[in-house]
């Protein structure tokens, strides 16, 4: 048989509406990127869940390693100082 | 023999329902399990378009053909996301073709029985997905995070295809005798399957030990029949359909249905081949998988052709 090929993976974001984050929604096959747009669109927004697609290949995506999660994130572990709990207002101090 | 420490942190993940995900370490066992899982649902919904696909042209009306070619849409959708959570588990779209057409990969057996009448749309979409969607929401929380999310989605769209169908025998049974007549034929001849697609009795699955201890599976084959009996009983009454099933009573104790003894000898004589339509719905599949090849290559010849002009 002829050399089956399922075309290239893409990941595939969407924003649900105009001010929205874009979100990873799934990925689909394509051979290009403007087939990779309408099989996304054709995929994911046949309910009007999208207002903007954003489609990715997916051998472009770098993703972080969970075994390295918790060295990789440590540095944000011990900087409570980041969070505006963190300081002591005084006593009857309003809209702060 | 003792758990290494990374099926320990595993294990402690599902334990404390948190989401697997594609990159995290997983018993190899748990990876297989769920692409043979994922596979074989993914190629359920696939397949499951040809008996629906079968009265497209055929629709009572432009409204029902619009409906039946917008759920049918759906269910290949379906087959999409479940063949990309699949793929993430490191088994490419080929392989999981190649198993379907080879016979290594199952189907929902459901999709081995013909649709004979227009009332076996509504008593598919009613009964079938109806059954499928009592799985489903249960699998919006099993333990791996791409199956979850194609659940989650999945569901989301199938309360239409149950609606539709539900509406189809709630027309017909308003209809002529004649009309009533073939949606209780549908009845009939869906119902067993219907229940049959929850899977044997607890009691005879012995392979489900490990799909509980790994949260794959949330719920047992027999609770999920009982809760899909216990709400479609009520709604067949609602609109004088039979159940066909003469055992079938009320027991107040457990509140829910009691029935009759399920025909397990017809269940492996279809999954193992010789229901009325494995060879065909086969072949239909097979015939325009290789028809679309050219579509395939095209593609690839086009995708190389503008990276090599780049
Ligand atoms: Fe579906
Ligand atoms: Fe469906």
């Amino acid at each position: 048989m002829a050399n089956d090929t399922q075309l290239d993976l893409w990941e595939v974001f969407i924003q649900s509406r105009a001010g929205n984050h874009h979100i990873h929604a799934g990925s689909v096959h394509a051979s290009d990127r403007q087939m990779a747009l309408q099989n996304a669109r054709d995929i994911y927004t046949r309910r009007n869940e999208g207002s903007s697609i954003w489609v990715v290949p997916a051998k472009y995506v770098t993703a972080s390693n969970p075994d390295d999660a918790d060295m990789f994130f440590d540095p944000a572990n011990d900087k409570i100082y980041r969070h505006p709990t963190f300081y002591v207002m005084p006593e009857g101090a309003k809209q702060i | 023999m003792f758990p290494t420490a990374t099926e320990t942190s595993f294990q402690e993940k599902v334990d404390q329902d948190l989401n697997i995900e594609p990159k995290d370490h997983m018993p190899e066992n748990y990876r297989l399990h769920l692409i043979r899982q994922i596979s074989q649902h993914a190629h359920s919904e696939v397949i499951g378009m040809q008996p629906e696909g079968n009265w497209i042209t055929r629709a009572p009306s432009l409204r029902a053909k619009q409906i039946l070619l917008a759920k049918i849409q759906d269910e290949g959708g379906h087959g999409l996301y479940l063949y990309s959570a699949a793929e993430t588990l490191g088994i490419s779209r080929e392989e999981m073709i190649e198993q379907l057409h080879s016979g290594k990969a199952k189907y929902s057996n459901i999709f081995n029985y013909p649709s004979l009448t227009w009332a076996d749309i509504g008593a598919i979409g009613w009964l079938v997905d109806g059954a499928a969607i009592v799985n489903q929401v249960s699998l919006q929380r099993t333990s791996y995070g791409p199956y979850a999310r194609a659940m989650v989605r999945i569901c989301k769209e199938e309360s239409f295809h149950q609606r539709q169908g539900y509406e189809i025998m709630a027309k017909m049974m308003k209809g002529i005798p004649a009309q009533r007549e073939m949606a209780q034929d549908a009845m009939n001849r869906w119902w067993w399957p219907a229940l049959m697609m929850f899977g044997p009795h607890d009691s005879d699955s012995p392979h489900s030990g490990n799909a509980f201890k790994w949260k794959i599976k949330r719920k047992s084959n027999d609770e999920l029949r009982q809760r899909f009996i216990d709400k479609t009983v009520p709604q067949a009454e609602l609109i004088g359909l039979a159940i066909p099933d003469k055992d079938l009573k009320w027991n107040e104790a457990k509140q829910g249905y009691d029935h009759g003894e399920i025909n397990w000898a017809e269940f492996k004589q279809v999954i193992s081949g010789n229901g009325p339509c494995n060879k065909q719905r086969m072949a239909h599949h097979v015939k325009y998988h290789e028809e679309g090849a050219w579509v395939r290559e095209a593609g690839a010849a086009y995708s190389k052709q503008i990276q090599e002009n780049k």
